[in-house]
């Protein structure tokens, strides 16, 4: 049965079988909450990981060095690429696009399919670094040559070679979801759907997936040099290097070169993360508060502003690494620069709550915590981008609760605000509200009081990936008792993880029946029915398009919504003229 | 009820930030370097991002706990307040950038240093290599890297031989005198990190970096490693001894030369 469209875009028949209905799916939808299980629960494990750290952190000795270096790189790893780009492009993407767009599916369902597929491979080849002789490697999530392939760091054998193969498999699997996204956004947006009618949503993760095709190949050819200097003892990174007074068969080659490649990605990386979950959090502040977004051409433009300026930041990263010094003076500059769109955004969501209707629901809730948590790390982030400040403070706790806070914890209370918001959508049944809120106390505070702290202990000049600060003599005792305080709150958040797990599984089976728009918001995808069938629109047309994505409270207009797809006539005409 | 707890949160992390900034109980180690202007402009950026940090966290808990009932108004944007936000910002940025960048040229450019001082780091060690009456730093090659010659010195070089090499020991510096330090590896990236005198620099294998500073306090402070190196990288701790210059020249003097240590 052909399914109508605006488009000449076909996609198969719904499949019958139980493999190809929810195993080999082409389907956007069961492909994103793969995505999404797969990801929390790699996450999970990450998680795990960082209270064996904390642990030792508190209790030194629990673990040894190399234990503690090989859980702080897998946790690292694991965060940032398995768990956060992978579950905001590959699960929020993947669902969020084609139905936000009115589209029937993404542009190349077989492709997607595929990147899903090669994602569980990378994933599967990370976790089997646990099983090899020698363990995962240790050489820290940055990967810094030459520490990474030289013996002594853990994981010299297998573990690295490993890690390297996961992250090439990886870029590839991002490269299919990248190109499906970006192709889907500008192919195929139903009638009616221009580019500055998107929901920023829709905009976060296209800007964010371009950035992907753009930097993840600086960190593909990185690893396959990696890989040479590993198996062939090519000197890509290596230059002649002594250890332990051992001569290593290598001569010429630039550590830094490495970390060059790293960041053209790494800091890019950050914004992939970061830009979609500034898109959920624009649409669950604009839902929740009942009130148009605000400055919705200013959102759009700051996100492309951070997307284009962050290509040229990266050596911010690398302000005492030996580089030529005078690059400091233009990284700096750029790098401050950035704070600019990023203060616009954060103005734009705190004005769309101001003189709303602000309704505390548990999407709404996580929002408040990723404002926070967001400008706090934002803020910081102007001590470390100016590039003077940045000698003391460089590789200190200061920068290890700047970037959890900026791209750890804000990143996931936007994921678990977005959870909230689409599992009615994307399963037909409410989380349950009352697990939901005590999830959030718990990760709210339970992260502020873990990372807030540890700004304090890097402007003491506490250095990073120490696993035990004995024989610090500039340390006092009240740093220590601070570290088990911080190990304490951070195993009772990592436990209260639990209430959200339970709640996904449990509000599965049993949660009330979800209406087909429960926030009563105004994007396509509430307008479709609940969970969406193949195809998403069924044997009718895809919605067109009127309006843009928030209008919210009309004024003289009876609802305090009107969906993007009401045809003018019915919503009354007048109100929404302007922005029609 | 929660809205009331909400708000009262988002109140209580301003007050609590401010209490940790105020009262203190965990704060930069005493200065002891030339970098105080380091100091100044963290100072300078923990009032203005304190100031955004109350005024985010304040007018968040104010809308959330003022707005509950609504009606929502209807204001799709504003371009004048738009404008108005984005200079404010902008000037903001500006007073953190400018001396910023002022500072950083003095750190760029060194004056005339009158010391210069090389740093090695190897796996878990920190070595240090003075010149000799020459006032010049001999050759070196890493293919002449041995346990008892961990810089490399050519026994050849005029300009090596009288250098003074300290393997593991205290870094002596005079009190006062701008002195440069040269930071090179044998085996993995290390970073010097003093953090009394504020500065940090890695050492790569391969390449010579650089750092420079003066030291305005007399005593004993610890260097640590900032660079992940290994197993060992928690426990590379080293020991800066800053000492009167005439002790300093008197101590300089009594050091067996290379050439004598590398028995040639």
């Amino acid at each position: 049965m052909e399914l109508p469209g605006y488009h000449d875009h076909r996609i198969g028949p719904e499949p019958r079988s139980f493999w190809t209905r929810y195993v080999f799916s082409q389907d956007h939808k069961v492909i994103a909450l793969q995505y999404t299980v797969t990801a929390l629960l790699v996450g999970a494990i990450g998680m795990v990981l960082s209270w064996a750290m904390r642990l030792e952190l508190a209790f030194p000795g629990t673990l040894d060095p190399g234990r503690y270096y090989q859980a702080m790189t897998l946790h690292g790893m694991i965060m940032v690429i398995y768990l956060l780009t992978a579950l905001l492009l590959g699960g929020f993407g993947n669902f969020l696009i084609p139905l936000m767009l009115g589209a029937r599916d993404m542009a190349y369902p077989f492709v997607n399919m595929l990147s899903y597929w090669v994602y569980l491979l990378s994933v599967l080849v990370l976790l089997a670094s646990f099983f090899v002789p020698g363990g995962p490697t240790g050489a820290g999530w940055t990967l810094y040559p030459p520490q990474a392939i030289t013996r002594g760091t853990p994981g010299y054998d297998w573990g690295i070679l490993l890690m390297l193969v996961s992250l090439l498999l990886f870029i590839v699997a991002a490269t299919m979801g990248g190109l499906n996204y970006v192709t889907t956004v500008l192919q195929l947006r139903t009638k009616g759907m221009t580019l500055m009618r998107m929901p920023l949503a829709v905009w976060g993760i296209f800007v964010a997936s371009v950035m992907a095709l753009l930097a993840f190949p600086a960190l593909f050819v990185g690893c396959v040099m990696m890989l040479l200097d590993r198996t062939l003892h090519t000197s890509f990174f290596m230059p002649a290097v002594i250890q332990f007074g051992q001569r290593l068969p290598y001569e010429g080659g630039s550590p830094l070169l490495w970390q060059h490649l790293f960041w053209y990605f790494g800091h890019p990386e950050v914004y992939i993360v970061i830009l979609p979950a500034m898109g959920l959090i624009s649409e669950l502040v604009s839902v929740h508060a009942r009130k148009p977004i605000f400055g919705y051409r200013a959102m759009v433009l700051s996100l492309v502003a951070i997307a284009a300026i962050s290509f040229v930041v990266w050596a911010h990263h690398m302000y005492t690494s030996g580089m030529n010094p005078y690059f400091g003076f233009f990284f700096a500059t750029t790098t401050l620069i950035v704070a600019i769109p990023s203060a616009i955004k954060t103005y734009n969501w705190l004005l769309t709550l101001w003189r709303g209707k602000v309704q505390l629901t548990v999407p709404l809730l996580f929002a408040i915590a990723f404002l926070n948590t967001f400008v706090v790390g934002g803020l910081t982030g102007l001590f470390l981008g100016n590039v003077i400040v940045d000698f003391p403070l460089q590789d200190t706790y200061f920068v290890v609760a700047h970037f959890h806070m900026v791209m750890g914890v804000a990143a996931i209370v936007a994921i678990f605000g977005g959870i909230y918001h689409w599992y009615p959508k994307a399963t037909g049944r409410m989380l349950n509200e009352t697990l939901g809120r005590l999830h959030f106390w718990a990760t709210f505070v339970g992260t502020y009081l873990i990372f807030f702290p540890m700004h304090f202990l890097g402007l003491l000049g506490m250095p990073r990936r120490y696993p035990t600060f004995e024989g610090l003599t500039f340390v006092p005792p009240s740093a220590h008792a601070l570290n088990e305080f911080i190990t304490a709150v951070a195993l009772l958040v990592g436990l209260s993880q639990l209430l959200f797990g339970f709640n996904l599984v449990y509000s599965y089976f049993r949660g009330a029946r979800a209406p087909d728009n429960p926030w009563r918001a105004a994007t396509l995808e509430w307008q479709a029915p609940t969970p969406p069938p193949h195809g998403n629109w069924g044997p009718e047309p895809p919605p067109v398009v009127y309006r843009w994505a928030y209008e919210y409270s009309p004024p003289g207009f009876p609802e305090d919504f009107i969906p993007q797809n009401a045809p003018p006539v019915l919503a009354g005409g007048g109100a929404e003229e302007g922005y029609a | 009820m929660q809205r009331a707890l909400l708000a009262a949160t988002l109140v209580l992390m301003v007050v609590g930030a401010f209490a940790l900034a105020l009262l203190r109980p965990w704060w930069f180690t005493p200065l002891a370097s030339n970098w105080g202007s380091i100091d100044g402009i963290i100072l300078l950026s923990l009032v203005l991002t304190g100031l955004a940090y109350a005024g985010v966290n304040l007018f968040l808990a104010y809308s959330l706990a003022r707005y509950a009932k609504g009606p929502a108004q209807y204001i799709p944007d504003d371009p004048l307040l738009e404008r108005r936000l984005f200079w404010f910002t902008a000037l903001g940025i500006a007073v953190l950038l400018a001396p910023g960048l002022y500072f950083y040229a003095h750190l760029v450019r060194p004056p005339q240093p009158k010391l210069t001082v090389e740093v090695l780091g190897q796996q878990w060690l920190w070595s240090y290599r003075y010149p000799g009456p020459d006032g010049k730093l001999g050759a070196t090659d890493t293919a002449r890297v041995s346990p008892a010659n961990p810089f490399g010195l050519d026994p050849k070089d005029p300009a090596a031989r009288d250098d003074v090499v300290v393997v593991g020991g205290p870094l002596r510096l005079p009190l006062g005198m701008p002195v440069q330090l040269l930071l090179r590896a044998n085996d993995v990236i290390h970073a010097f990190y003093v953090p009394e005198f504020r500065i940090k620099m890695d050492a790569v294998p391969g390449m010579v970096t650089r750092i420079w500073l003066t030291p305005t306090r007399l005593g004993a402070f610890q260097a640590v490693c900032a660079e992940y190196c290994g197993l060992g990288h928690a426990r590379m701790l080293g020991q800066v001894l800053v000492v009167s210059p005439q002790e300093f020249q008197a101590w300089l003097e009594a050091q067996p030369r290379a050439a004598q240590a590398l028995g040639q």
